[in-house]
């Protein structure tokens, strides 16, 4: 019995270590040295949230560069992957549909992400759709330029030069793309 | 593979090999209650615990004492996780005011945050409040895996102790295993994390009006605090559905590798821990070899198998289930990884893997989650097959099994034999039943052989201690909770219970020196012979069940079937 009330002593003691001031502290040192972080990575324009430069969303105007296809629409709630397996016939069907034939469209585009959410899409990505995008805007040849700037100003490297693959942020380039001046 | 793949494969085995002495020494001074970095700023620490708990650190226990000890904690762990769920309604900390779980899934999720297997049914997002992951779940993360190390402490002291009864002191071990190893390197990766842009607050979800106008719910929480101890405890439950795939659980290349590292490297560096325990370090380096190479085949498999060209599409390494920033290569390693630790944390859904890598990520639980395996738990598996090794090598060449000195004899191997075969009944019985049954059949979401392989993947995952899915897979009925809730409970307790009897067992007995006819444990033959049987155990037992499944699927792939 005294074996029981020690135990329950312990675990009561350890769950205060690690379930209350653990968490509460780890909490304050990011609100202190990582509020933005720590917060979301939210992006608001004026007092407004518009999203998070880290949680996809969905762009389907051709005026925009597209995110890659997301098994629950960019709903967060919950995140999701289609989790079709490698010789699912509705994987096979939903990536024709997408391909259309055209054999240009880089893999990322073709495919969902695995949580639904994936902010980026590959530079081959972003590259493939700058025409359309600058068709859309009906751009001239200098800003069309500019627009072939702005995907390499957005694309991110490696991290530490070798880690990872690289990307681009679908928001954060939309947003730099309604910078550009019209004529 | 581009060259960054092949580097970034380098880099993460290698930082392998150069941590587990490293992290293995200040291990192994820690638990031989040696002065250590931390004795001086975390030992009031300790001693505050102890205080506070009325723990008195010089009591010994024996085994039974110990494996009550143990029993006890968990059940607590059980029933406070539970309790937690039920009521959550009515608790404070939860904003979105998410209802009341269902007994079956807080039944399934309170066994699978104790058991260290973090299979979820839910998707944390939408069902778990902040009190919960906090306080029920992340706790179970640092005490599943404290529980572990003790265990595995206790089976060390069973070897290198003689003519004993008593197998040390069960408090002690989980205080330091938390005090010690578990906090400090959790904060330091957490607050890493945030840098990164895990979030970690207790605010309201957050609406957000997107660039063309739609409504987008933001979710929110502590999740920094308890994705870095779900990584280094080898626990794997994520605090959002997708885990280590969600931006917000790992939003860079970097964020990714450190969780990916985290998650075998307490597991590594126990192997150097066991060798300074035991006194011969090569002992230690046997069974860190046996781990790695193991774990590095099924690697090389899976990147292979990952990169070549399935014929239903037309060309390899597809971005299904992957994010672009991490890529194909780290979800590989990540896949091997999280599947030979118990760890189940997921960075890319593996359901959707090519059908090799979705074979090798079964197969590696399969093997009894002892390749590095879980915190604690991977070790002392390996050990039991370890002493199945020597047995079956004695009975071989004639001469009485021993290893570390200790006699290896029928009483040790049935308890061994039962730790081997617990899981494996539970996991062959349960996908049969499953495959059989209207409401096993139910959740399945995909068709052909990828669908006997959800069920197979969930039994493994799950009597292993594992914790990753296909997760197509719904999950989330009486049937599967409750199933695969005893599956977990049984593949850690009839797991843990018999460690600790052989661990008894041999604390009884004396340590004979070695002599002309030991035969040696610390050389290649003995490495070979340990893979050897490690490997055809584990053959012998699921090939016929992998065959339905992954490999199947595998030849279907390139006839371009599609089901």
């Amino acid at each position: 019995m005294k074996n029981i009330i020690t135990t329950l002593r312990l675990f009561i003691t350890l769950s205060i270590i690690t379930g209350v001031i653990y968490p509460l502290l780890i909490t304050g040192v990011g609100r202190s040295f990582f509020a933005k972080e720590a917060g979301g990575s939210l992006v608001t324009v004026g007092d407004k949230v518009i999203g998070s430069e880290l949680i996809g969303q969905n762009f389907k105007d051709p005026k925009y560069f597209w995110p890659r296809p997301s098994s629950i629409d960019y709903n967060p709630m919950p995140s999701g992957g289609s989790n079709l397996g490698p010789i699912s016939a509705d994987l096979k069907k939903a990536y024709d549909e997408r391909k259309n034939g055209n054999n240009e469209i880089p893999q990322d585009m073709l495919f969902a992400s695995a949580s639904g959410l994936d902010p980026h899409v590959s530079p081959a990505a972003a590259k493939y759709q700058a025409s359309r995008v600058a068709e859309a805007r009906a751009f001239s040849t200098e800003q069309i330029s500019l627009l072939n700037l702005l995907i390499d100003k957005a694309t991110e490297k490696r991290d530490l030069g070798f880690l990872g693959d690289e990307r681009v942020n679908v928001l954060k380039l939309n947003f730099a793309l309604d910078s550009i001046p019209a004529h | 593979m581009n060259k960054f793949d092949w580097i970034q494969v380098a880099v993460y085995s290698l930082a392998l090999i150069i941590a587990t002495p490293i992290l293995g020494s200040y291990m192994a001074k820690v638990f031989m209650g040696k002065r250590h970095l931390l004795s001086y700023p975390l030992g009031w620490l300790e001693r505050l615990v102890y205080k506070v708990s009325g723990v008195d650190p010089e009591i010994e226990m024996t085994w039974k004492g110990f494996t009550f000890s143990i029993i006890v904690f968990n059940i607590i762990g059980l029933l406070v996780v539970f309790f937690l769920q039920f009521f959550q309604a009515r608790l404070p900390l939860n904003p979105q005011a998410l209802p009341d779980v269902s007994w079956h899934l807080a039944f399934n999720t309170a066994v699978s945050f104790i058991t260290n297997t973090n299979w979820q049914s839910y998707s944390g997002e939408n069902t778990m409040g902040y009190l919960v992951q906090m306080l029920g779940l992340a706790v179970q993360n640092f005490l599943s895996a404290a529980t572990g190390l003790a265990v595995l402490l206790a089976l060390i002291r069973g070897l290198i102790r003689k003519k004993t009864d008593t197998l040390g002191n069960c408090w002690v071990d989980l205080t330091r295993s938390v005090v010690y190893v578990l906090l400090p390197l959790s904060i330091i990766l957490a607050v890493f994390l945030v840098s990164q842009g895990v979030v970690q607050n207790f605010s309201h979800y957050v609406t957000a009006h997107t660039v063309e106008g739609v409504e987008q719910v933001i979710p929110m929480g502590p999740a920094a605090s308890q994705i870095a101890i779900k990584q280094l405890g080898t626990n794997g439950g994520g605090f959002f559905n997708t885990n280590s795939a969600h931006p917000f659980e790992n939003p860079t290349p970097l964020s990714n590798w450190l969780e990916m590292f985290s998650l075998l490297m307490i597991a590594a560096a126990f192997c150097y821990t066991f060798g300074t325990m035991v006194r011969s370090k090569k002992h230690g380096w046997i069974l860190f070899a046996a781990m790695f190479l193991i774990w590095f085949a099924g690697l090389g498999l899976s990147l292979y198998s990952e990169y070549s060209v399935n014929p239903v599409f037309g060309h390899g390494a597809l971005m299904e289930g992957k994010e672009v920033r991490l890529g194909v290569t780290n979800s590989i390693i990540w896949s091997t990884a999280t599947t030979v630790a118990s760890n189940g944390s997921v960075n890319a859904m593996h359901s959707s893997l090519s059908p090799i890598a979705g074979g090798i990520s079964i197969f590696n639980m399969m093997l009894g989650e002892i390749i590095f395996g879980g915190v604690g738990s991977g070790l002392y598996g390996m050990l039991m097959f370890i002493l199945l090794t020597v047995f079956l090598a004695g009975l071989m060449v004639g001469r009485t099994p021993e290893y570390l000195g200790k006699k290896i004899e029928t009483k040790e191997i049935a308890f061994v034999l039962i730790t081997i075969l617990a899981p494996a009944a539970t996991i062959l019985l349960g996908s049969g039943i499953a495959s059989i049954l209207p409401a096993g059949l139910a959740g399945l979401s995909n068709k052909g052989p990828h669908g006997f392989s959800e069920i197979l993947y969930a039994f493994t995952s799950a009597s292993q201690n594992n914790g990753s899915a296909f997760a197509g897979l719904n999950a989330n009925t009486v049937f599967y909770n409750v199933s695969l809730g005893l599956c977990m409970l049984i593949g850690r307790f009839a797991v843990i219970v018999p460690v600790l009897a052989v661990a008894g067992s041999l604390a009884k007995k004396n340590i004979s020196p070695p002599s002309e006819g030991t035969f040696a444990t610390d050389n290649m033959v003995f490495l070979v012979l340990l893979i050897s049987v490690i490997l055809i155990v584990g053959a012998l037992t699921f090939l016929p069940a992998l065959s339905l499944g992954p490999i199947i699927e595998h030849f279907l792939m390139l006839t371009g079937r599609t089901f």
